[in-house]
């Protein structure tokens, strides 16, 4: 009996990727564990009922976890495309909120009619975002200055051009309202009709895109020099692949992801008639951005891997918000979320030595059995250690 | 003149938390460690300070008193928030980028769900005044005293002893010598019995110490004792990471680094007072980006001859050779 169960534990760590899913499980369940525990500190009575809420709340409102998950979809892709190629794009967030005013300026500026109005402020989004991922690109490249600091500094250029461009323009802001204008109907992206979401068409084109990204880079030469740029930058400048212009390319396509995630979610349509999604310039940095970090990581930057981690994040804040009818605030999720990125930083470290642990336990729990049988087990956990050790 | 000395009175209480903060992230990465996270410890200093300040603003103590007890609080605040760093960093070998950004989302976050289930504000606000109107005898002092001791603050003395000590620890001390012989070259200096995990931790933990009590003095010299989840520190972790690699990680020229950005900022947000720059009619929001297009065109310029720690950013492994 004991035999059977072992033998199936060697066979699941022998899946690839596996090592990678479980690392992602072991960091989300210490996240959400640390958010019980902040819970229980702020209100005891509570936290029960409101740990409830995070971990199952999301699922009575699935149509709207899923329109919650599209922009951090589009930013987690953004973040986890260029983590392939060793480039740390922290500036999804500037990128994200300049997609969103491409698209909102060709949403008030631009007189198209029916549904090229939206698909052109999709696409005004991106070229948007593109723009702002192309310059830390080409500061990388070209001037080698470290792509993190220069994303964090284009996140508050971006940020502070936007509102003062958005505030400057009286056809977009209303300024009694201090927000933008309602966007006309013609620029919403359509709706998918489950009545009292907002979920829209931009998530079917956010899945589409993360398979796309796949294919790139699973089945074409970019993307292997681009993974293989990013595992060892000399010897993949020694085989003659072009660094300087493949890191150019990943930043405008990471940056044009990131801007699609914008205009995705400024676009999409209202529940309520004559409405919109609003902005308010009110000089912070996208959010959504940096959500979009802790995607890519629990996804382990794989392009399929971000579709679910970013309906699970996206599940979370669904339920951190219905958290608030038990006293908690909704920032109890950003909370876990660091907690998750904070530990999904070494789960593989955590991971090998839980494994060593557990070999260690079953071994001395064999030796009372037995000496015949825990040579066994040692000989079979060694194996397990070894193939753990092959996938990291 | 009066802008002249405005401007310098203004520009010296920005300056000081960023030079202290990046004569902090300095001593980090010459032990090897990239501290991104020190828009977060600053943070969380800030809070710790300005909360301990909230307890006991309503007791009789004088303000200067309270300062100084504010900003040991700070202090180890910041060094118990940069301890989750070095753990990650040099025990567990993690991406250290990557933790320091978990870092920095840590605290906002939190600051901001605690701030609105206690206080029900986005921060906290004290009432107390940190503002010296003039320090006696040396404001006396003529040009200078006007200059930097006058319509000042504690914080602006406190920022230029801790610079001193910075630069003999650094220059002058052993501990200096190892800590960034472990930056260049963590494997020579084990083998010559240094202990290269302890010098992380140390590298860290003065960044902790030193990111805390900036933090606090930004919320006492910027934002007049407050301290907000919302818009937190305002990037100046970031912009002190500018400012060290501006100052090619050599503390007096990080002086002048930390001077220049505090007055590009100062220039932004007291345009109106100038009346030459208020007539050309720019908006104020370009004068509010000028610190950020500032760094990226300093980084531009310095970045090729950049005199990184050459081991900064890779986890320390024995076996690795």
């Amino acid at each position: 009996m004991q035999n059977k169960k072992r033998f199936s534990f060697k066979n699941l760590t022998q899946i690839s990727g596996f090592s990678s899913f479980s690392s992602a499980l072991m960091a989300i369940l210490l996240g959400l564990v640390f958010g019980f525990i902040v819970m229980l500190i702020a209100i005891p009575g509570n936290a029960l009922a409101g740990f409830q809420h995070v971990v199952l709340g999301g699922f009575n409102r699935i149509a709207d976890v899923f329109y919650f998950a599209t922009p951090i979809l589009m930013t987690g892709l953004a973040v986890g495309f260029a983590f392939k190629m060793g480039l740390f794009n922290i500036g999804a967030s500037g990128q994200y909120t300049m997609g969103m005013f491409f698209a909102l300026y060709v949403g008030f500026m631009w007189n198209l009619s029916g549904s090229m109005h939206w698909i052109a402020a999709i696409l005004a989004g991106m070229l948007g975002g593109m723009l702002w991922g192309f310059i830390p690109g080409i500061f990388k490249a070209l001037l080698n200055v470290n792509e993190v600091i220069t994303s964090i500094m284009f996140n508050y250029i971006g940020m502070y051009l936007v509102d003062m461009l958005i505030q400057g323009n009286s056809l977009m802001y209303i300024s009694t309202k201090a927000r933008t204008n309602y966007l006309p109907s013609d620029v919403q992206i359509p709706s998918l009709g489950i009545s009292g979401s907002n979920v829209n068409f931009g998530i079917v084109f956010a899945i589409i895109i993360s398979i796309i990204l796949y294919i790139v880079l699973q089945k074409t030469t970019f993307g292997y020099e681009l993974k293989a740029t990013g595992f060892n930058k000399n010897a993949s400048k020694y085989a003659g692949m072009k660094g300087k212009s493949n890191i150019i390319i990943t930043m405008i396509i990471a940056g044009g992801l990131a801007g699609l995630g914008g205009a995705f979610a400024i676009l999409a349509p209202s529940a309520i008639e004559g409405s919109s999604m609003t902005y308010e310039p009110i000089n912070i940095i996208a959010a959504n951005g940096f959500t979009g970090i802790a995607v890519a990581l629990l996804g382990n930057s794989h392009p399929i891997g971000i579709i679910f981690s970013s309906v699970f994040i996206s599940h979370i804040q669904r339920g951190g918000t219905l958290a608030s009818l038990v006293g908690y605030k909704p920032e109890i999720i950003d909370v876990v979320i660091a907690v998750i990125i904070y530990f999904s930083a070494f789960a593989m470290i955590m991971n090998s030595a839980l494994a060593r642990f557990v070999k260690n336990r079953l071994k001395k729990k064999d030796s009372d059995h037995g000496a015949s049988e825990s040579e066994k087990t040692q000989i079979d956990f060694n194996e397990v250690n070894y193939k753990t050790k092959e996938a990291e | 003149m009066d802008t002249v000395y405005y401007l310098i009175q203004n520009m010296l209480p920005v300056s000081i938390p960023l030079l202290l903060v990046a004569l902090g992230g300095m001593y980090s990465e010459i032990s090897g460690v990239v501290n991104i996270a020190l828009e977060g410890i600053m943070l969380f200093g800030a809070f710790f300070g300005a909360l301990f300040v909230f307890f006991v603003q309503d007791s009789s103590m004088n303000p200067q008193t309270i300062l100084l007890l504010g900003m040991l609080i700070a202090a180890l605040a910041g060094l118990i928030y940069s301890l989750l760093l070095s753990f990650a960093a040099v025990n567990m070998k993690a991406d250290q980028v990557i933790t320091g950004t978990s870092l920095n989302m840590l605290i906002p976050a939190a600051i901001l769900l605690f701030s609105r289930m206690f206080f029900n504000s986005d921060g906290i606000t004290t009432s107390i005044n940190f503002y010296i109107r003039e320090v006696p005898i040396l404001g006396q002092i003529p040009l200078l005293g006007q200059m930097f001791f006058q319509r000042t603050y504690l914080t602006v003395m406190i920022g230029f002893i801790f610079l001193i000590i910075a630069v003999i620890v650094f220059y002058k001390t052993k501990f200096g010598l190892r800590i960034r012989s472990c930056g260049e070259h963590p494997h020579a200096a084990d083998s010559v019995g240094i202990n290269v995990y302890k010098m992380r931790y140390a590298g860290v933990s003065i960044s902790g110490i030193l990111a805390g009590i900036g933090g606090f003095f930004y919320s006492v010299g910027v934002m007049d004792g407050n301290v907000s989840g919302h818009t937190g520190v305002a990037g100046f972790g970031f912009l002190a990471l500018a400012v060290m690699i501006f100052g090619q990680w050599k503390p007096i020229k990080i002086l002048f680094a930390a001077l220049f950005f505090a007055f590009l900022r100062t220039l932004a947000y007291s345009i109106s007072l100038i009346p030459i720059l208020d007539n050309l009619g720019i908006n104020q929001t370009y004068y509010k980006m000028l610190p950020y297009i500032a760094t990226m065109v300093v980084l531009a310029f310095t970045s090729k001859k950049s005199r990184a720690p050459k081991a900064e950013g890779i986890p320390y492994d024995k076996s690795k050779r």
